[in-house]
């Protein structure tokens, strides 16, 4: 246990269209503990991708520091141990599928870290197996259904004995039943395999499975805590142009109706039970 | 005056060893002004339906009539008649290649044989619908805005063909909240403004609550369920489920009170109108007691 990934004063900017200099994230300071779940809202531009993308070095913060298991990310000595430690899955499923057959493409980063071949067919097999993907082994990744892709991304993922997963909206081009195998199978490999889960999502429902929320706006964290902290503030994150979910929406147009009420509702079961003790 | 299918099935890649039905017999007609969201769980159906309104794909099998033309026997007729009908792929920003943003959308108008004037007066009308401002962007290059306003930017250039028919498919996916109710917003008021017909491809059962006098629902290429979203929603639930589509949270949410005994009446499914209904039904508790 402990922290696996740490920022300080991380800052990135990028050169714009003009040659101007674009700050994408300012002063972000974050401890992600080894086996936490941890989600990231905010809208389009507000620096999540590029957060993420500093957790396993694909961007290297302009000033600041990014950590990943106490290596600095900008100390390219440990770029492979930090890429091993820290998977990515992304948005679009076609986009990182890299074989033609399922049980090729979990390999392929096994292969690339050089590892036995025997020891291959064995984490392949249990990522497969843990993702529930074992029946679809030698299928053609093309003609799985989205979710499934996303699922044997995860298994790319597991084969590499990724210790942090971070996902960056991958349930955006699903459709719900995609979803919800995707959120399944992080739900599972967090609880069951200690996974730590970096979940960045436009769906606030997604988001109350975490154990934290962390909501980035303009570049900066402006709020962090419980699911049930951050989402019962309706009006705060309605002014950043997020949703909240439903529960917590109707429960803040009760109170405002004079009915009195918990203030954490953020479930339904959570607002029917508070509505009839 | 309307998009009819008669017994249309399409067969993917036909007489080889991946032959797949995709489509079989479908039997449905779109009418002018209605707005119509299709939804089933990927694979179902939907966009190979879809194609056929516009004759991007054609039919195995049965025909497809828009305005009473046959899109297969009268060729320069039905021409014309595809021309009515306006489509909105999935991620339309990947398909924009103009130099600038004015040039990206006056491709349609253009394709048309417009006069230069009209084309403008046409982009103009077009980027204000989707919330574009002419001055501040028509001259840029779309590749330098953000995915927002490059996802409006391609919705604009369908609505300036002015189609009698809009399909859109899947218009809001990886849009942020805001960005998803904007454009829907502005789908709506376009939909009110011209009186034309809106055919809404989606997954999002909110969405399609909000906007959609009409459902069509596709599992396994049929269609299953067409009515009113109300009524699928609140009478058909065990046939949804069984087609793999989810009943909007707000009617699931619903349901919970209600059967934990408050007596909710009719309301609006949005987050204010049920605590009005709430609140009422509270009250009258109260008064019972």
């Amino acid at each position: 246990m402990g922290e696996i990934i740490k920022t300080e004063q991380l800052c990135y900017e990028y050169r714009g269209a003009e040659e101007q200099r674009v700050r994408a994230l300012s002063d972000i300071n974050l401890s992600i503990q080894a086996g936490e779940f941890v989600a990231i809202i905010g809208t389009n531009g507000s620096g999540k991708s590029t957060l993420a993308k500093h957790f396993n070095a694909l961007l290297l913060p302009t000033s600041g520091n990014c950590y990943v298991n106490s290596f600095n990310t900008c100390d390219e000595k440990h770029l492979w141990v930090i890429r091993q430690d820290v998977g990515m899955v992304f948005q679009n499923p076609d986009n990182q599928i890299v074989a033609t057959i399922v049980e090729e493409d979990v390999a392929f980063g096994p292969e690339n870290l050089g590892i036995a071949p025997m020891e291959i067919a064995k984490r392949v097999e249990e990522a497969l197996q843990i993702v529930g993907m074992t029946d679809y082994r030698q299928h053609a990744p093309h003609l799985l259904s989205g979710g499934q892709k996303q699922r044997v991304a995860i298994a790319g993922a597991l084969a590499m004995h990724s210790r942090c997963l971070v996902l960056d909206e991958p349930t955006a081009m699903l459709d719900p039943r995609g979803r919800k195998e995707v959120l399944q199978t992080v739900k599972k490999i967090n609880k069951e395999e200690g996974i730590t889960i970096i979940y960045i999502t436009h769906d606030m429902e997604e988001a109350l499975h975490a154990d934290k929320v962390i909501v980035m706006n303009q570049g900066t964290i402006v709020q962090e805590g419980s699911p049930a902290c951050v989402f019962s503030q309706v009006s705060f994150l309605k002014s950043l142009g997020l949703d909240v979910p439903l529960a917590a929406d109707v429960a803040q147009e009760l109170r405002n109706r004079g009915i009195k009420l918990p203030q954490q509702i953020i479930t339904d079961e959570e607002l029917v039970v508070a509505l009839c003790p | 005056m309307s998009i009819r299918l008669e017994n249309v099935t399409y067969t993917y890649m036909q007489g080889t060893p991946y032959e797949r039905v995709a489509l079989q017999n479908i039997n449905l007609e779109i009418k002018p002004g209605e707005f119509v969201g299709i939804i089933g769980h990927t694979g179902s159906g939907k966009s190979t339906l879809v194609q056929h309104f516009n004759g991007l794909l054609k039919p195995s099998g049965g025909n497809v009539r828009i305005d009473d033309i046959d899109l297969q026997q009268n060729k320069n007729a039905a021409k014309q008649a595809k021309k009515k009908v306006g489509m909105v792929f999935q991620y339309p920003e990947h398909q924009l290649f103009e130099e600038t943003v004015f040039a990206d959308i006056a491709f349609g108008p253009r394709n048309i044989g417009l006069s230069e004037a009209e084309i403008e007066i046409r982009v103009r009308k077009a980027m204000q619908f989707v919330g574009l401002e002419y001055d501040a962007v028509a001259n840029r290059s779309p590749f330098q805005l953000s995915g927002g306003q490059m996802r409006r930017i391609a919705i604009a250039g369908v609505i300036a063909t002015e189609p009698e028919y809009l399909i859109l498919d899947e218009p809001s996916a990886g849009l942020d909240p805001r960005g998803r109710r904007e454009i829907f917003s502005q789908i709506k008021e376009l939909h009110i403004a011209t009186g034309n017909s809106v055919i809404l491809v989606t997954h999002n059962m909110e969405d399609v609550l909000q906007l959609a006098t009409r459902l069509i629902v596709m599992d396994s290429g049929q269609v299953v369920l067409d009515d009113r979203p109300e009524t699928l929603f609140w009478n058909h639930q065990d046939q949804l489920q069984s087609a793999g589509v989810d009943v909007p949270h707000i009617i699931s949410l619903l349901q919970k009170l209600r059967s934990a005994g408050i007596n909710i009446g009719e309301c609006q499914l949005n987050a204010e109108s049920v605590a009005v209904a709430v609140c009422e039904a509270l009250r009258r508790q109260k008064h019972d007691q």
